[in-house]
């Protein structure tokens, strides 16, 4: 099983921030109503049980009996308690004498005026009691008096509940608060994350300067670690193309060499046989020598296109120098070359190298695959936001294969006998127009011969 | 027409200079940047071919050099790197022209001359053989005074015949001054254009014989 990736930062500082504020309002509205409960309840108990002990304390014995002086006092204590129930209950020696005999007794019984306090349901109630104890001398003998006072606590639970509610209700508020407060929070957080993330996204796969982005400290040792790898990136692809060119040069020297010697036996040469090994050693020379260029110039193209330069190019001037190069070279076969260039000067953005080596490329295609005594046209013109070159010739065609085909790596057509290539020339050109941002089409031309059509995106 | 070549490799040099002084050209030899300056100082240039890569330097900042002393001799850079930012340079720096090693003498050869011809050479080495002169720099061919205009491959047809007036030049050699070598020729090129090249110098004293069997020549006759 993959692992899980892990969620989002914010979400999660989000949820655990909730979450928090929850248990936070919950324990609030516990506090409250456990804290209200006990409260309330120990006071109700202190007038409760003052009361059960200043009526133990009034109980006088009198000739014949007891008498109970209530002074209207005690009462009026209770009553001040609220709309509370109160039941009374009298032992002396065991045995009730006035009052609800069936209230409940206490589970531990007292023994002193210290009141013990007890629950219990009576009748269809649940009642808060208190009990006390006293010694009563009845007719000169001591007599245990148990004096039990109920109260009923509807008033005090009912008050109890309704602070607990209102401490729910500030629980929930203090969670409604909290959960913009967590959001805020969150999102002040994850700022400086999210602006980095975005700065370096936006720089896309391909640039490879170091990331000069505010980070905030905890993203400090990622951003550096980031920067020395795009650093020592940079330094590889920099060493790739010098060794590249470097090693072209080591290649293509001697070749020249072979191929100049090889030139000059061929010219004294008299046999027919020597002659024939000469021409083929001369045209592996320029075989092995072309495919070196090659693989160097689709390195480069490869290697720049990664680098996205945007500079002013003048096609036009480019495709203008291109054609007077290739003079000498189309003269040699009395070739034509036709150029035909819009009235205003086009500008693109660009890569000048990448673009230059492009238009070569077909150019060198046009030449090297055209017959002797035809002509090349080549035609740039603006067309919708692009500047459009058109190259044409009177040469070989596509040969049946499609574009894609011949855009191929190494792939040559079917119909190139006799003529020197690697394969990397359409390659070439169709990697430059998709780094550019245009477009490379291959057409046959009515009457024989290829139209290549090279698209690039105009500047402004 | 005075080259001086300045490249490092000795058997490169050794066989462009024989293929350069073949055509009649006096080429100096330089191994070095400094032997190049050396030259330089001593004696008056047409051209310079010039080689990038360099034992005491690079060819480019010769070359960056050579313009800055507002040296206006041309210069066609040699290069074996063909990085594609190379070539750019090159010509930015103020290169006439550049050729990738190893390169089609033929090609080296034209590029010269177009070279030459861009910068006003002067039409030095004007040859001649009866009525017909030929200047092989600007590429004009005339009859009794009067201009023929012959193309490319007519003009190295002829250009071919004329440096050995008289001598059967078989079919074969001649294939090798016309045709670049990694081009596929039928066997009746060489008669196509030697038709061409009889028709265009018709009515002169200069004439192609055909040796049967053998080649061709050029006589006066």
């Amino acid at each position: 099983m993959a692992p899980r990736a892990p969620a989002s930062l914010r979400r999660r500082l989000l949820i655990q921030l909730i979450a928090l504020s929850a248990v936070l309002a919950v324990a609030l509205y516990v506090a409250v109503r456990l804290g209200a409960e006990r409260a309330s309840e120990a006071t109700l108990d202190s007038i409760l049980g003052a009361a059960t002990t200043a009526i133990a304390e009034e109980l006088r014995s009198v000739e014949g009996g007891t008498e109970l002086d209530l002074s209207p006092g005690t009462f009026s204590m209770l009553s001040a308690v609220g709309e509370e129930r109160i039941f009374h209950r009298l032992d002396i020696s065991g045995v009730a004498v006035t009052g609800y005999a069936d209230l409940p007794l206490p589970p531990r019984p007292p023994s002193t005026l210290e009141p013990v306090f007890y629950d219990a349901p009576y009748r269809d109630t649940d009642l808060r009691l208190a009990a006390v104890a006293r010694s009563l001398m009845i007719e000169n003998r001591p007599a245990p008096v148990l004096v039990i006072m109920g109260q009923t606590r509807d008033g005090q639970r009912a008050i109890a509940q309704s602070l607990a509610n209102r401490a729910a209700a500030l629980g929930l508020a203090v969670f409604l608060v909290a959960v913009p407060l967590s959001l805020l929070a969150a999102g002040s957080l994850m700022r400086p994350i999210a602006n980095l993330a975005e700065a370096v996204g936006r720089r896309g796969g391909h640039d490879l300067r170091p990331v000069r982005h505010p980070a905030p400290t905890e993203l400090k040792p990622l951003v550096e670690q980031l920067n020395a790898f795009i650093a020592r990136l940079r330094q590889t692809l920099a060493q790739t193309e010098t060794f590249i060119a470097e090693a072209a040069h080591h290649i293509r020297t001697p070749l020249a060499t072979l191929k100049s010697e090889a030139e000059m036996a061929l010219m004294q040469a008299g046999d027919e046989p020597t002659r024939a090994r000469l021409r083929g050693m001369i045209r592996a020379t320029e075989e092995s020598a072309r495919s070196a260029g090659q693989l160097l110039d689709h390195a480069t193209v490869l290697f720049r296109a990664d680098q996205r330069a945007q500079e002013r190019v003048d096609p036009g001037a480019m495709v203008a120098a291109l054609v007077e190069r290739f003079g000498p070279t189309a003269d040699l076969k009395d070739m034509e070359l036709r150029l035909d260039l819009p009235a205003a000067p086009l500008e693109t953005l660009g890569d000048a190298v990448l673009i230059e080596a492009a238009m070569r490329n077909l150019i060198d295609n046009a030449v090297k695959y055209s017959p002797d005594d035809s002509s090349v046209q080549i035609t740039l013109a603006a067309e919708g936001g692009f500047a459009r070159l058109d190259v044409r010739d009177r040469g070989r065609g596509l040969g049946g294969e499609t574009q894609a085909v011949l855009e191929r790596r190494f792939h040559r057509g079917a119909n190139v006998a006799g003529v020197v290539g690697s394969g990397l020339g359409l390659t070439i050109v169709a990697e430059t127009a998709v780094a550019m941002g245009g477009r490379f089409a291959l057409t046959e031309r009515e009457g024989g011969g290829t139209c290549a059509t090279l698209w690039l995106p105009l500047s402004g | 027409m005075r080259f001086l070549l300045i490249e490092d490799n000795a058997d490169l040099a050794r066989s462009i200079r024989t293929r350069l002084d073949l055509e009649g050209h006096a080429v100096d030899h330089a191994a070095s940047l400094a032997d190049a300056a050396d030259h330089l100082a001593a004696a008056h240039y047409d051209l310079i071919l010039l080689d990038i890569t360099l034992p005491d330097g690079d060819g480019r900042q010769f070359l960056a050099r050579h313009r800055a002393g507002h040296a206006d001799t041309p210069v066609i850079v040699l290069t074996a790197r063909s990085a594609v930012s190379d070539r750019v340079d090159t010509l930015d720096l103020g290169a006439d022209d550049y050729l990738t090693k190893p390169f089609d003498f033929a090609e080296l050869q034209a590029r010269c001359r177009a070279v030459l011809r861009r910068r006003g050479g002067a039409a030095s080495n004007l040859q001649s053989l009866g009525d017909l002169t030929f200047d092989p720099l600007g590429g004009c061919v005339t009859i009794a005074g009067e201009a023929r205009d012959l193309r490319n491959r007519e003009l190295r047809l002829l250009e071919a015949l004329l440096s050995a007036p008289g001598r059967i030049l078989s079919k074969d050699q001649l294939c090798d001054r016309l045709f670049s070598y990694s081009e596929p020729v039928s066997d009746n090129a060489i008669e196509v254009y030697v038709a061409r090249l009889r028709k265009k110098i018709e009515g002169g004293s200069a004439r192609i014989e055909t040796v049967r069997g053998l080649g061709y020549r050029l006589t006066v006759g």
